[in-house]
């Protein structure tokens, strides 16, 4: 989950008001953030990633001073008109089809500021933006531009700029080989005939999104006081709402809002669009989902301890609210204003009778006869190496592959336990002999019957392991567990490449035996081990 | 303990090597002297030590320790010898001849052998075949090497001998030899007797003392006249251990037994799910960041399982637009392609999701309270910190009427259930619960809140489209492994499956 990192006395500031740590601390983690920490002058918060708002300070602290009840309300934000345009070309169409822009003046960009806007920006593109795919954002200072801009798609050869950190021209083949940021965004355009691009009124190239801005028109620094903001992707609404996230806090901290005339090969629109979002306040829904019976005028003003308006009936959501999308969601702001901690609490009369799994009720009593026999149990993985359940097995399986692990020797589910017991015994060989142990877990077999494709079953195998250990001993305990279960069935001959020939048979559904020597080197064991597998469901009548 | 009564209490060993302890001595010598091996005598003078009277030291001492072949040197004599007999039969030997006579352990000691005859100054002539020869003198005095007595003496010793002033020439002498023997520093055994050991020896307690009582002498009743040696009752004996239950699976009945004890109902399903299941059932947008591939295990084979059609329409829809839940959706385009893929379930939730749509199709009970405690996995490279499959614990309940005032109380109870004074919750977010809450509990060791686990109302995206209708559920969960590393002080999350003996044998029991 993202955090950010706020300055306590910049927060403070913006809250206005005088919170011991220990306060600060209870309404951070209140609001439905989660604090990492407070060292001195740093604060660290972990933000949902259903409240992009909060990733800067600027939201975090509109957040925080409606919260603890210093500005209640819908905050609303003045857009004057800019006169300017952005023209949209249809090449873009292909390749990155939207857009939303402003325009923000009056900033007094110093050090921190500049911080603070890097921040958002990056927070943004990793978490609402999925790594710019989603919505990738771009800010340059008005300074060097002229209107109108033009966002096109242009093919990579035709791209010529000089892009940020970087000493000289370069095309869009170039970037995208050499760029650091064109290595790691590369696969986001990989494939496309045309990227997109913004330009300005004197046709220069002030970018190539979602990758990277241009060096002599997309440099935010200190002293800039004015900026060209623009969202772009492939959802109009997502951009819309994104745009609304980063001017708002531009806003707040002294900007003014200034629109654009988008024309779209579909329609002109203008943007940002911060008008508040209306929907009706179900108040018996929300009332019912928190036991609450609060009356229309509480409702109202617990909202408002959460930045939202309300106006007969209807809940004002700020544009920068993405996450409000049913009932429930106001239904939980209004439990969060009113405190989680305050909520009262009760225990229903759910009359019902506990029933536990049969299968799992089953395996309790084979563990118990196994313990009996003074075996040890071990746990181990579901997930396993494909070698140690084939080849090392000398057995021919296709086990069920896992295509990403990361763990590397776990590329596998294992289709049986045996190859899991054979490691853990590999793994004792320093302690003492013999060695008896025994696992429950699950098997997975490819079965085309099922809806993935896969069997899972419960199984259990036994290993003896220690000089002397033979057919004879685990088969006592085949024996004594069987007529533990009342199970009667015969042993039979049969042929298994894990197991020593003439020394392996199988009783109903188990395979019981010596295990082959060849396998026991194969897994670095030098003591014998007999064992058998079956599996579980196969005992129960 | 009277020294008569320590006398009567000593085990047979002890009995032994009594006479022959000195007032100070070497283990290896109370050995022989007892006629016991070395490991008996040690363990007799251990007990005596136990009963303070004797103290043993432990000394370094050097010496050469005898290879084989050095053995070998002992058993046939040393290669010098072997020529100056030939010698001694032939009168003269050529230099090419003396590797005919070589030990068969030893043929490379040619140009050793020559350095000794040299040295004992037999004449070196040239045959009248023009070949160089030693020539046998019976003036000549053959003197024994010293290395001869220094393996007789280590033979008696296991073949080590202890380099002392006495034994450095002979050491000397089979170290200069290649192979025969290695120079090494070993543990050197010594005692001394206390003053209550003297005095035990002084006491010499001459009667017999029966080990074990027997079938035999129950049976012809030959116990009456017999007196069983006391034990020492106080001292430790060795361990041994009993069959277990993994610790892990210890903690997981305890925990079952207590979601029971509330009577709830387990639910089970597989690990194989469908990205459907797992996470479009339960309203998480197909590009919310946690769906990505580092996050979860997708299958290579087989990639993909089929879902039920009906439901498949009802969530894409919920997912486009809200369908008839009332919600807004989340807006984008939803994908059968991401949906159909096969992965390892990343949460138990998805049983959940399968318990409420068994509810709709009248396979499960509804009023009803379900739990499952069973393992998850995600995608991460094996570290201290980190498993990639675990397990989660998780309840829901089912039932008009329920609110967020009862999920505060069912938490209260299930978590004063699992031994924790205090629980609150905090706000929180998971994409399929709103309103959301994380779940503290009190650490009453560290005095603090830690947080343990989520909670929440299923959103009415996930009711309404798995049942059929909007009813409330109330769910939360956590994850185990946290808690019972924390139970047994484990370091490392993997000492919990590194399945090592010893650990299984001797761990606490889950209480």
């Amino acid at each position: 989950m993202p955090t950010i990192t706020l300055s306590k006395k910049a927060l403070l500031k913006q809250l206005g008001a005088r919170l011991s740590d220990e306060q600060l601390k209870e309404h951070i983690s209140m609001l439905g953030t989660d604090l990492e920490g407070i060292a001195e002058d740093e604060i660290t918060v972990e933000v949902f990633p259903n409240r992009p708002d909060l990733l800067s300070m600027q939201g975090f602290a509109r957040a925080l001073r409606a919260f603890i009840g210093k500005e209640r309300g819908l905050r609303r934000y003045t857009v004057k008109k800019s006169g300017e345009q952005v023209i949209i070309d249809k090449t873009v169409l292909t390749c990155r089809p939207y857009t939303s822009c402003a325009i923000v003046r009056n900033l007094h960009i110093d050090e921190e500021r500049l911080k603070e806007i890097i921040q958002i920006q990056e927070k943004l593109h990793v978490t609402f933006g999925r790594n710019r795919k989603r919505a990738a954002i771009g800010i340059y200072p008005l300074e060097h531009i002229a209107f109108p801009i033009y966002f096109r798609g242009l093919r990579p050869r035709d791209i010529s700029f000089q892009p940020l950190e970087m000493q000289r021209e370069m095309n869009g083949e170039e970037i995208l080989e050499l760029h650091p940021k064109g290595r790691e965004y590369a696969h986001l355009v990989q494939g496309l005939k045309r990227y997109a691009c913004f330009l300005d009124g004197k046709q220069r190239i002030m970018s190539l999104t979602p990758i990277i801005n241009s060096h002599l028109t997309g440099k935010v620094a200190e002293q800039t006081t004015a900026v060209f903001v623009e969202c772009s992707g492939f959802d109009q609404r997502i951009l819309d709402e994104c745009l609304a996230i980063i001017v708002t806090a531009l806003a707040d901290m002294g900007g003014t809002i200034e629109s654009l005339e988008l024309k779209h090969p579909e329609g002109t629109r203008t943007t940002p669009q911060l008008e508040p979002r209306k929907m009706k306040l179900d108040l018996a829904y929300c009332n019912k989902l928190l036991g609450f019976s609060l009356t229309e005028r509480e409702a109202a003003a617990l909202l408002g301890r959460m930045g939202f308006g309300y106006e007969r009936g209807s809940v004002l959501i700020p544009a920068y609210r993405t996450d409000i999308m049913h009932q429930a969601d106001l239904a939980e702001d209004i439990a969060i204003a009113y405190g989680y901690a305050a909520i009262p609490e009760s225990l229903p009369t759910v009359a019902t009778v506990g029933q536990a799994d049969p299968l799992g009720e089953f395996s309790r009593i084979i563990r118990e006869v196994l313990i009996g026999h003074g075996l040890l149990e071990v746990h181990n993985f579901n997930l396993i190496g494909h070698a140690e359940q084939t080849t090392m097995m000398m057995a021919e399986r296709e086990p069920v592959r896992i295509a990403n692990s990361l763990s590397e020797g776990y590329d596998s589910l294992r289709a049986w336990l045996l190859p899991s017991l054979l490691n853990t015994l590999a793994q004792n060989r320093k302690h003492d002999y013999p060695q008896h142990i025994f696992e429950l877990g699950k098997v997975f077999v490819k079965d085309e019957s099922t809806t993935t494709g896969v069997r899972e079953e419960l199984h259990l195998a036994v290993a003896l392991c220690g000089e002397g250990e033979d057919y004879t001993a685990i088969r006592q305990i085949l024996d004594s567990l069987l007529s533990a279960l009342d199970v009667k069935t015969p042993y039979r001959r049969t042929k298994h490449k894990s197991f020593i020939p003439g020394r392996v048979a199988t009783a109903g559904a188990a395979t019981i035996g010596e295990v082959a020597p060849a396998v026991l080197r194969n897994f670095g064991l030098e003591m014998p081990v007999a064992a058998f597998e079956l599996p579980v469901a196969s005992l129960r009548k | 303990m009277n020294i008569k009564e320590l006398a009567a209490s000593l085990h047979p060993l002890e009995r032994k090597v009594l006479p022959h302890l000195q007032k100070k001595g070497t283990l290896a010598a109370l050995a022989k002297a007892s006629s016991l091996q070395e490991v008996e005598a040690m363990r007799a003078l251990q007990w005596l030590e136990g009963k303070g009277c004797v103290t043993i030291t432990t000394e370094e001492e050097e010496g050469v320790a005898i290879s084989k072949k050095g053995q070998q040197a002992h058993k046939l004599g040393l290669p010098e010898e072997h020529v100056i007999k030939a010698l001694k039969q032939h009168k003269e030997l050529t230099v090419s001849a003396i590797p005919h006579h070589l030990p068969p352990y030893d043929r490379g000691a040619t140009g050793a052998v020559i350095g000794v005859l040299k040295k004992l100054g037999l004449p070196f002539i040239t045959t009248k075949e023009g070949a160089p020869a030693f020539k046998w003198v019976d003036a000549v005095a053959i003197k024994e090497p010293p290395a001869k007595q220094g393996l007789a003496e280590a033979s008696k010793r296991e073949w080590w001998l202890p380099i002392t002033p006495a034994t450095k020439s002979a050491a000397e002498d089979i170290l200069r030899r290649k192979g025969y023997g290695e120079r090494q520093k070993r543990k050197l055994k010594r005692y001394a007797l206390t003053k209550l050991g003297v005095a035990l020896t002084e006491q010499r307690d001459t009667k017999t003392y029966e080990e074990k009582l027997t079938h035999a002498m129950l049976k012809d009743g030959t116990w009456q006249q017999k007196t069983f040696r006391p034990y020492n009752v106080e001292i430790n004996v060795p361990r041994i251990h009993r069959g277990r239950k993994h610790f892990v699976n210890e903690a997981i009945e305890s925990i079952k037994r207590i979601w029971l004890d509330m009577g709830f109902t387990e639910m089970t399903g597989t690990d194989v799910q469908t990205a459907f299941w797992d996470l479009d059932a339960l309203y998480v947008p197909q590009d919310h960041p946690a769906r990505e591939m580092q996050d979860t295990f997708y299958l290579e084979k087989p990639a993909r399982g089929s879902i039920p059609a009906a439901l498949y329409k009802k969530v894409k829809r919920v997912h486009e637009n809200g369908g008839d839940t009332g919600s807004t959706g989340w807006r984008y385009r939803f994908s059968k392609e991401e949906s159909t893929r096969n992965l390892l379930r990343t949460h138990t939730t998805v049983l959940s999701a399968q318990t409420l749509y068994a509810i709709s199709q009248g396979k499960a009970a509804m009023p009803g309270k379900y739990f499952s405690v069973a393992k998850v996995y995600r995608n991460e490279a094996l570290d201290w910190k980190h498993l990639f499959e675990f397990y989660q614990v998780e309840g829901i309940v089912v039932a008009e009427g329920l609110t967020f005032q009862h999920l505060k109380g069912y938490l209260r109870a299930f978590f004063s259930k699992m031994g924790f004074s205090d629980v609150r919750i905090r706000p929180g977010h998971f994409p399929y619960t709103e309103p959301s809450a994380e779940v503290d509990v009190w650490d009453a060791k560290r005095k603090q809140w830690v947080e343990l686990g989520g909670s929440g109302i299923f959103r009415p995206e996930v009711t309404k489209t798995l049942i059929g209708k909007e009813v409330p559920v109330l769910a939360w969960g956590l994850g185990m492994e946290r808690i019972i590393k924390e139970y047994y002080k484990l370091e490392d999350i993997r000492d919990l499956y590194r399945n090592d003996l010893e650990q299984l044998k001797t761990i606490k029991a889950w209480l």
